[in-house]
């Protein structure tokens, strides 16, 4: 287990008097996607948060690469995407990826490079010279991802990555996705979206600031007796109350 | 290389917003130029004198004077009554050989014209006078040589010299609004010119990060491994470089639009006001962190910038209670303004300004280090 990618024990975080996380136990190892669902407000972009060194934990550990977070220095290996686009309106597709990729700290032809691969991945490359601000929801959607998935990292912090996105597209996404993984690289993923939750090799049920659940999504089914993932969230809420 | 790239991303962004750029530029070109239509207009204003008990040669040289009107009035009571009644501008009275002029002073371009009109009408005649006096002198002084002895002729002179001395009357000046100092505007121009430095860049760069902060791409930015320093420093060179660029725009708009004369070297003038838009942008960031939005960040303005403008130095501070000039030791313009009139108008050269210039550095760096310690509410690291 020393080598897992990502690894939370025991991890608990408060802002204020409110406790957002009890008691998380995940691990997320080379190779493989994990899910993260729970309803709104459990805590999802919380653990993503810690995951990435942006909020330090109050108890318990975060390791990921096996070195305690925050680590600034990791950061170049780890591609992020947030829930908003957040991507500069008055840039064109190409500086934003340019921009972003400066940050990573990747330059010169490597850039180029990775910059032609990921807008090839979601599809963009016609509409990389458009500023983004003339781009579809959808388009902006892509372009984040596109940036997320520069430079290769090791390990994709995906928050809700497919929203917005048409059936067709979210496939061939899922496609790379999986491919990445097949690379050996981790991908840790939230979602609202029940039925990619069935895509992940991994789900863990966020519930009332806990992983209620964290297996295969088959393991999970026949726990709980039901046919679909959507059910196992449902009947985990349900016990809960 | 990533403060670069933060730099250059700053500057393309904003030079593909015209207005924002319009708004940095154009605004204060615009209100200078106002300024300076209205200035140039009061310097050529009618004036209106009253006068009690002056001599005729002198009320007439006065009414000679061009864009200069003489009413006369019997008693002071009358010519007060005038004054408070706006029907004149100031009004002149002699008491023995002494005059006192008490001007209105509600438009300070009116009192310097009264004052200039009064004095030049009695130089002129006083030097009639004097011709006239000296001319009868001279007649009796060489009628009364040629009959009196040489001890006697002494004392003539010395009585002659004293007369002269006599015509050289004292002017008191009274102003019923304000005093001598009242709306130079000479005198504003060095500190407008860094208000609106000052002014532009605090609100722009506070609301660019603002846009970062809302957007998320703050968010995404620090989850790339750039240094919070770099994020700082990026914003510091991109606005920096913009802020030169405005400071030669505003400083030769004063030059040419408004006639400005500049003793000194103006590329110490940008010097100052570089330095003075590197902390307002600092402080800038830093009040975008308590703004939750453009509208929050707008509201910053009266607490924060107005009161600026009144400890700046536009207002003589002398006469103010001593914890009112304590506070101007906060005032980040002040010190710009210090520094600027004394290039511009002294020709002083920066070392001169040590001081100003330290003080200015200390205030940048403390708000440099609060920011790059502010944004470690987005990332621990």
């Amino acid at each position: 287990m020393t080598d897992a990618i990502i690894d939370l024990k025991h991890l608990v975080k408060r802002f204020g008097k409110q406790t957002v996380l009890k008691d998380i136990n995940l691990t997320v190892q080379p190779g493989e996607i994990v899910g993260l669902i729970g309803p709104s407000g459990a805590g999802k972009s919380t653990v993503i948060k810690t995951t990435l060194g942006m909020e330090v934990t109050d108890g318990g550990s975060a390791t990921v690469f096996g070195e305690t977070m925050p680590n600034r220095m990791l950061l170049a290996r780890i591609g992020y995407m947030a829930q908003t686009d957040a991507l500069y309106d008055t840039l064109s597709g190409r500086e934003n990826l340019k921009f972003f990729g400066q940050m990573k700290g990747i330059s010169g032809a490597e850039l180029n490079q990775a910059m032609d691969h990921v807008a090839g991945v979601v599809d963009l490359k016609a509409d990389l010279d458009k500023r983004v601000s003339g781009y579809s929801g959808g388009m902006q959607r892509r372009l984040s991802l596109a940036i997320a998935l520069l430079g290769n990292p090791e390990l994709l912090v995906l928050d809700e990555p497919t929203v917005g996105i048409d059936p067709a597209l979210r496939r061939q996404i899922w496609a790379e996705l999986n491919a990445i993984r097949d690379e050996g690289r981790a991908i840790l993923i939230t979602t609202h979206v029940m039925d990619e939750a069935e895509l992940v090799d991994k789900v863990a049920l966020l519930l009332g600031g806990k992983v209620m659940a964290f297996d295969e999504p088959v393991v999970l089914k026949s726990q709980y007796k039901v046919n679909t993932i959507e059910d196992v969230f449902l009947k985990a809420e349900g016990d809960l109350k | 290389m990533r403060i670069i790239a933060i730099a250059r991303r700053v500057l393309k962004e904003l030079f593909r917003d015209p207005r924002t750029l319009a708004m940095m530029f154009l605004a204060p070109i615009l209100v200078l130029w106002l300024m300076s239509v209205i200035f140039n207009a009061n310097s050529t204003t009618n004036v209106k004198i009253g006068t009690v008990g002056l001599q005729s040669s002198l009320t007439t040289n006065m009414d000679d004077i061009k864009h200069v009107s003489v009413h006369k009035y019997d008693t002071q009571k009358a010519v007060k009554q005038a004054l408070k009644d706006d029907k004149i501008d100031a009004y002149v009275k002699k008491t023995g050989d002494d005059y006192s002029i008490t001007y209105a002073n509600t438009d300070s371009s009116k009192t310097s014209a009264v004052k200039m009109a009064f004095k030049s009408a009695l130089t002129v005649t006083n030097v009639n006078t004097m011709k006239s006096q000296l001319k009868l002198a001279k007649g009796t002084i060489a009628k009364l040589e040629q009959t009196l002895p040489v001890a006697q002729q002494k004392q003539l002179q010395a009585m002659t010299g004293a007369q002269k001395k006599a015509v050289t009357p004292t002017i008191h000046n009274h102003y019923v609004y304000g005093d001598s100092n009242t709306g130079f505007f000479a005198k504003m121009l060095p500190i407008l010119m860094g208000f609106f430095v000052f002014f532009f860049v605090f609100l722009i760069s506070g609301m660019a990060l603002l846009k970062e902060r809302s957007s998320g791409t703050l968010s995404r930015l620090l989850a790339t491994p750039v240094k919070r320093s770099d994020v700082v420093f990026g914003y510091m060179l991109g606005y920096g470089l913009l802020a030169i660029l405005q400071t030669v725009i505003i400083v030769y708009t004063t030059i040419w639009l408004l006639g400005a004369e500049v003793v000194g070297s103006v590329i110490n003038i940008i010097v100052i006001n570089l330095i003075l838009a590197l902390v307002a942008l600092a402080f800038g960031i830093l009040l975008s962190t308590f703004a939750a939005s453009e509208f929050q960040m707008m509201q910053f303005i009266p607490i924060v910038v107005i009161p600026q403008v009144f400890f700046s130095g536009i207002i003589p501070m002398d006469s103010m209670a001593h914890w009112i000039q304590d506070i101007s030791y906060i005032i980040p313009i002040k010190y710009a303004g210090d520094a600027v009139t004394g290039i511009m108008m002294q020709g002083k050269n920066l070392s001169s300004f040590g001081l100003d210039i330290t003080v200015l550095l200390i205030f940048l760096v403390v708000l440099t280090i609060l920011n790059i310690v502010g944004l470690r509410r987005y990332r621990k690291v």
